[in-house]
């Protein structure tokens, strides 16, 4: 991952809104980041704190009404994507930029073999001829690991296993060499032994085509083994972010420090009683004026509840959104 | 700990428990076959421990507990509870009995009445099995919201009002209302948020210090179970394979399945990272329709043998308290049992 590299994908101050009957709810709120090539980026959030509409925003996946993008940029391949026109974005999308969805099976066509499904973008966005295309889905399905490739892709969704199917949605995410994977909580719907199968797949292919990554997952641990850099999500905002070993270590967003608290683990010590995050997660009615995690904060002071903390940068590429600063322990100067 | 209370009787007894379900097929529907879903288990719960039952899904945990209360009329085998046989009770006798045993399911958002308000639907059991007078229901309804941390001002309201978290304390107060002994907790946390779940586990132990329960405690979050659980089962395709205490599963797994469940857990440590041995099991579980022959983990496991595939391995203590269901572990290889 070189650190001078141009980002492949640059997200700037991207704010989404969705209208609905009790009001405004704002779900995306000036979040940025960028994407190096070859780089995995954590996404880490409960639901509700915007992860998966942030990604969702920047492909144009959001049906408008009622999600409205307010602003932002998000630069790839030279364009921005919000002006693009929508045949551009549709031959980015599938394209260049590769989508892995949660649940497979929902994702899926059930009434067309995977064949016919990975053959789609093959013949949609590079032009190969059936053959072509057939004998490239063949190759795709024996690269993330389907054992018979060539009389699995007459098979339908139905008769592969969760696992299997995920690595059919892999195969058509992969079809045309994207130069970024989004993958929106790949492995939530799977069990921890088919998990561990995907994020051992994950890895080789990342190794072997060298794309880069964007993994979205309510799970620590997920993060912990696979990702490069890691950014914590919470009521629409980033409240943290920084290289994966420095946010573990030497975690500095109140919410990130209570996240990795609350979680039982196997290894370590075992805790006579969880540290719970008091309240609920918030719903982000009306433009944000302070700090969303104020309310379950434990350092939170007057200032918290009169501004929305911006991103602080702590250096070594970290940075949170807080005013109180855990080195000192004390506020931020203002 | 278990030493001390080795003398006392348990209070739920399973011996051999099966649930077989049916396969109708064909124009005529004809039986063509059964899903072994629950397939010979037997386990002890003590008074006030909380048995932590982990597996994948479809492995029969959860139709395990089910059938433990009698939500099914079980294929065959032996429950005792608190004494009492219910195994084979018919259903309507089966009543008096429901207050001992309640349950907590783990979708709270379908397992509540959206047309009921949350005082009627903490209401309810009372309103089945008890002769308390209106009044006495009420001051019972709020003690119950008190217990679980919920709001008593809240109790006019609909489930659709509250969010997972409070959901899931309503589910809670139902099942608290008869003075249970024993409760099923079925994945209770699985469709909570993180920072919800510890919430929930905090409470469910405060309960049972209070009200000296006792827990089946079934999840798939093999972390959450360690902070439970004080013995922990892990089933696989519709058996038990292995059955111990917590420290000791956690640090010693010894059925070759345990082994690598507990390695395929991510944790939350990059530094870990490299240092844990994983074990990648390779496939999927079989069809518990047509589970393999021999021993049922046979087909995946790292260090299957030439008699896994031919003898099905007996459940046995192999060490004090540590049972578990694997050929590794005879002592002597000639295949007893």
């Amino acid at each position: 991952m070189p650190d001078g590299a141009l980002p492949v994908l640059d997200v700037r101050d991207l704010k989404t809104v969705f209208k609905t009957r009790a009001g405004e709810v704002h779900a995306v709120n000036d979040v940025s980041f960028a994407l190096k090539p070859g780089e995995l980026l954590g996404v880490v959030g409960e639901s509700g704190s915007g992860k998966s509409v942030t990604m969702m925003s920047l492909l144009g996946l959001l049906p408008s009404p009622p999600a409205d993008i307010r602003g932002g940029t998000v630069t790839f391949g030279g364009n921005d994507l919000l002006k693009v026109d929508a045949e551009t974005l549709r031959a980015v999308r599938g394209g260049k930029i590769g989508f892995v969805f949660q649940d497979p099976m929902t994702s899926l066509n059930p009434v067309f073999n995977v064949g016919v499904q990975i053959m789609e973008p093959l013949r949609k966005h590079m032009g190969l001829n059936k053959r072509d295309a057939a004998k490239r889905a063949q190759e795709l399905l024996e690269l993330v690991g389907i054992p018979d490739a060539q009389r699995r892709l007459k098979d339908y969704p139905h008769q592969f296993s969760g696992g299997m199917r995920q690595r059919v949605m892999i195969a058509i995410a992969l079809a045309c060499d994207p130069q970024v994977l989004i993958a929106d909580e790949p492995t939530t719907a799977l069990d921890v032994t088919i998990q561990a199968q995907i994020l051992e797949l994950m890895k080789e292919l990342r190794s072997k085509l060298g794309m880069a990554v964007i993994w979205i997952t309510h799970d620590l641990g997920v993060i912990a083994g696979i990702a490069d850099r890691v950014m914590v999500m919470y009521g629409g905002q980033v409240v943290e972010h920084a290289p994966v070993k420095e946010l573990f270590r030497n975690p500095q967003h109140p919410y990130t420090r209570a996240l990795l608290k609350t979680i039982p683990t196997i290894h370590g010590e075992r805790a006579a009683r969880l540290t719970i995050i008091e309240g609920q997660p918030p719903i982000m009615m009306n433009a944000p004026s302070a700090c969303p995690f104020r309310d379950r904060c434990d350092v939170a002071f007057d200032r918290c509840a009169r501004e929305n903390p911006p991103r602080y940068d702590l250096g070594d590429g970290h940075d949170a959104a807080c005013f109180f600063d855990a080195r000192t322990g004390g506020p931020r100067d203002a | 700990m278990l030493d001390a209370r080795k003398d006392d009787q348990p209070l739920v007894s399973v011996r051999d428990l099966k649930m077989h379900f049916p396969i109708y097929a064909g124009l005529l529907r004809r039986r063509v076959g059964e899903v072994k879903a629950v397939d010979g288990v037997s386990f002890d719960v003590m008074e006030g421990e909380t048995l932590g039952l982990v597996g994948e899904s479809g492995c029969g945990k959860s139709t395990c507990g089910r059938a433990v209360l009698r939500l099914y009329d079980i294929t065959s085998g032996s429950i005792t509870i608190d004494d009492r046989e219910i195994g084979t009770t018919p259903q309507n006798q089966l009543r008096t009995m429901r207050p001992t045993m309640q349950m907590v399911f783990q979708d709270p958002q379908a397992s509540l009445n959206p047309r009921m308000t949350v005082e009627a639907i903490i209401k309810e059991p009372l309103d089945e099995h008890t002769s308390m007078s209106d009044v006495e229901k009420r001051e019972k309804v709020g003690e119950l919201m008190d217990a679980v941390g919920l709001n008593r001002k809240f109790a006019k309201r609909y489930p659709h009002a509250f969010s997972g978290g409070q959901r899931q304390r309503i589910g809670i107060a139902r099942a608290l209302a008869l003075n249970p002994k024993f409760i099923v907790c079925d994945e209770p946390i699985a469709a909570l948020d993180v920072s919800i779940q510890a919430q929930v586990v905090n409470l469910l132990e405060d309960l049972q210090e209070q009200f000296g329960l006792t827990y089946l405690f079934i999840s798939h979050d093999l972390s959450m179970v360690r902070h439970i659980a004080t013995r922990v089962a892990v089933m696989y395709l519709g058996k038990i394979v292995e059955l111990a205490p917590r420290e000791a599963l956690y640090a010693e797994p010894l059925h070759p399945y345990t082994q690598a469940l507990l390695s395929a857990v991510p944790e939350p440590d990059p530094s870990l990272e490299g240092k844990v041995e994983r074990i990648i099991l390779q496939g999927d579980v079989p069809s518990p329709s047509n589970p393999p022959q021999g021993c049922n983990f046979c087909t995946r496991c790292p260090a299957v043998m030439d008699i896994c595939q031919t003898d099905e391995p007996a459940y046995r203590e192999v060490r004090p308290g540590r049972f578990t269901a694997c050929h590794l572990y005879n002592d002597n290889n000639n295949a007893a049992g």
